[in-house]
């Protein structure tokens, strides 16, 4: 167990490390650089200009070491200026160049300055993630259940009646992305001029002109029913359907098993059945496909803020990467890569926790 | 001036356009019908009522597509003065007769025919891309299953590291206009679009090596009509000038396909490892054949059930892909009618002018529902084997 766990780990570092290499060097394409340069200091600058502000500000030079840099494992840059100053990559202004220290990237904490929010990255990170893990904290709580009550419901009858309404309902809630669940729930509850609001404030059930609110910016403050049901209802739409339906084939098939007979043939109830011995084994499979979730609930997250301009982690990113904010858009990777390895591990460490058949070496 | 349509007048003048549409689904229907004993698996989606739906809805569209160019009622890109936001049904101003049928959108363009100009940009890239990732995943996936080992781990690694990666966030990285300058788009799109050419070229070889004649005919065919389309897609170099791809739809294609080809290779990888135990592939290896004969040849065709599935549900996928690149404005020209991005617009006046979002949402939920539905049927039906 303690060598699975350890290679897993392994593993997850270098794809980790492969990960954010790739991030780095794609944000850090010369185009991009340039594009940085031109916002920075000049939008009217020549090429060789370009070339050298580039130089000086530490975005020259191998892209390994930049890299290396940029994580905190190689010291930061240094450069003497002609005017006797010494300018670097770890020296803050009003520093003295020799209290600075040799290394600070993302393992030292120092997560770069964001050109968009003009805030350091680690600030504008903590707050959005903070509000994002609200928004995905109630998409659990409502789709999870939802999804395993579904799931159980039509896998308990195979080809019944309520098996066949479910499934349907789950087919058409995976052929619903977000951006269109998303754009109908709010022309339906949350417009104006169509849905259901105008009849409602015709006959004065509702005081506002429309049932909920079509954006969740007020959410950041204070979240309220009115305000933040529908981006959750958006993001938790696509994934109900998806983990409905693992659960249903699980369910199915744990119910032709021979100890299900068994125990029917023995005369335990129906409900019995399905409480004490079915819903533990078929719930294993779903755990996982839960945990898989989690880059899929990241793309939820990602569609459903910026409908719903609630500025959380998803709206930073999109907001960094239209900027060319390259320093955000590493960290809002870094990010995302972390939470979706984490998830991995853990829905495969869980599955053989759970699974007593599973036995490792 | 004209009156306004009523909602039963604007439905009774939709279903009009699309009688063409009509005609073709009631022929084909008739004619898979008639013929549905001797169709093999196709002909068994019209046993399912469920796959008959899907299937059905997926042909209304592929139509819609064929026959866009008669069924619109204006040009797509065309704004008409004073029809900016137009309610749905709608008389267009100063032409008798001529109405915007599900209104107009924020530049005062008709929502009804860039919708159905949305279907031919959907259907034009999906399948394709989808079919090309089926190609990488497959060449990949078999060999990775079969022979296993250093191979199998290196593979793995890499289709875990694209898995692992937020889409969107590739996305960003990926189309984005900057990225067009530099080597990645083309390099990647020599990589994945040479999968096809070798797939098919090593397809004939592993069958047809023992007769040169007519393995010389297929591979020669392969080699030329595939490098040729090689070289014009991948390099826009092609001597006639017959293949080539605006480099927009490129970056879009390679992107999509470059985050489909992992899932198709993870889904063949872990059904080589299933069969590859059979004894017909044991009596394979025994009469002396070849690895890439017994995995193109006895493998892969006892794979196809979940395969076509899964193709059928990875082009909704690919879809929803592309709406969602749309909708985040990636790598499309702001005119054109895909679904993602006539959303995108719509949905910053969605407060008081929602038709230009939603009648394109609803197109696009029904065409993957319909796949979804058609892989279900099918599903089912290649379970009752």
């Amino acid at each position: 167990m303690l060598f699975f766990v350890l290679r897993r780990l392994g593993v997850m570092l270098l794809t980790a490390l492969a990960l954010t290499f790739i991030v780095f060097y794609m944000t850090n394409l010369p185009p991009n650089l340039e594009k940085l340069a031109k916002s920075e200091a000049s939008v009217r600058m020549a090429d060789d200009a370009v070339a050298s502000w580039l130089e000086e500000n530490g975005h020259g030079g191998p892209v390994l070491l930049r890299y290396a840099q940029w994580i905190g494992v190689a010291p930061g840059w240094v450069r003497l200026e002609d005017d006797g100053t010494t300018r670097g990559r770890c020296i803050a202004s009003g520093m003295a160049p020799e209290d600075a220290p040799t290394y600070c990237g993302v393992l030292q904490g120092q997560w770069g300055y964001s050109t968009v929010f003009k805030q350091p990255v680690s600030e504008v990170l903590g707050r959005s993630v903070g509000a994002t893990g609200w928004l995905m904290l109630w998409v659990m709580v409502v789709m999870v259940p939802t999804s395993l009550l579904l799931g159980v419901l039509s896998g308990m009858r195979e080809g019944s009646r309520t098996d066949r309404v479910l499934s349907t309902f789950a087919i058409a809630s995976t052929a619903t992305p977000e951006y269109v669940s998303g754009v109908i729930l709010i022309a339906m509850l949350a417009s104006a001029t169509a849905g259901i609001s105008p009849l409602l404030a015709d006959w004065g059930w509702i005081s506002g002109k429309t049932l909920f609110q079509g954006t969740a910016t007020s959410a950041m403050d204070d979240i309220t029913f009115w305000n933040f049901a529908l981006p959750v209802a958006t993001i938790a739409l696509y994934g109900i359907g998806y983990i409905a339906r693992m659960t249903r084939a699980s369910m199915t098939e744990v119910m032709t098993q021979q100890y299900i007979r068994t125990a029917r043939l023995k005369g335990v109830s129906f409900k019995q059945v399905v409480m004490r011995h079915a819903l533990r084994n078929a719930l294993i499979a779903p755990f996982t496909v839960i945990m898989l979730q989690f880059p899929w609930l990241l793309n939820g997250v990602v569609i459903s803020e910026t409908l719903f301009n609630y500025k959380g982690f998803g709206w930073t990113l999109v907001q960094a990467a239209g900027n060319n904010d390259i320093d955000t858009l590493l960290g809002c990777s870094v990010v995302a890569v972390f939470v979706v390895l984490v998830t991995q591990l853990i829905s495969d460490i869980g599955y053989v926790f759970l699974n007593p058949r599973i036995r490792l070496a | 001036m004209q009156d306004m349509m009523t909602w039963g007048q604007i439905i009774a003048a939709i279903a009009l356009r699309l009688v063409p549409v009509w005609l073709s689904l009631a022929a084909l229907f008739a004619v898979s019908f008639a013929l549905k004993r001797r169709l093999g698996l196709y002909g068994r989606i019209f046993d399912s009522p469920v796959g008959m739906i899907g299937f059905g809805m997926v042909m209304f569209w592929v139509f819609v597509a064929c026959y866009a160019g008669m069924i619109i009622t204006h040009d797509p890109l065309v704004q008409v003065s004073g029809m900016k936001n137009a309610l749905p049904g709608s008389p267009v101003k100063g032409v008798e007769g001529a109405f915007y049928l599900l209104g107009g959108d924020h530049l005062a363009r008709d929502v009804f025919s860039r919708v159905i100009m949305g279907a031919r940009e959907v259907l034009k890239i999906a399948p394709a891309a989808t079919v090309v990732a089926f190609m990488v995943g497959i060449t990949l996936g078999l060999p990775a299953g079969y022979i296993g080992g250093k191979l199998d781990t290196s593979i793995s690694f890499g289709s875990n590291l694209v898995l692992a990666f937020p889409v969107i966030l590739l996305f960003y990285l990926l189309v984005t206009p900057e990225i067009r300058v530099t080597w990645i788009p083309t390099v990647l799109a020599a990589i994945l679009f040479i999968f096809p050419v070798v797939f098919l070229t090593i397809l004939f070889n592993s069958r047809f090596f023992t007769n040169p004649k007519q393995r010389n005919l297929y591979v020669g065919a392969v080699l030329v009509i595939g490098l040729w389309a090689y070289s014009g897609l991948a390099f826009n170099a092609d001597p006639l000038g017959i293949w080539s791809m605006d480099p927009n739809v490129l970056n879009v294609f390679v992107s999509v396909v470059f985050v489909n080809s992992p899932g198709v290779f993870r889904i063949v990888r872990g059904m080589v490892m299933d069969i590859k135990t059979r004894d017909y592939v044991a009596a394979g290896q025994t009469r002396g054949e070849g690895p890439w004969y017994i995995m193109l040849w006895e493998i892969l065709p006892n794979a196809r059930g979940p395969l076509i599935v899964d193709f059928c549900l990875r082009i909704g996928y690919t879809t929803i892909l592309l709406g969602t690149l749309g909708f985040f404005g990636l790598g499309v020209t702001p005119e054109s009618p895909d679904w993602g991005s006539t959303i995108n617009y719509g949905r910053r006046l969605l407060a008081i002018a929602p038709h230009p979002a939603v009648v394109p949402a609803l197109a696009l939920m029904s065409l993957v529902l319909g796949l979804n539905l058609l892989a279900d049927g099918l599903r089912e039906e290649s379970m009752k084997d």
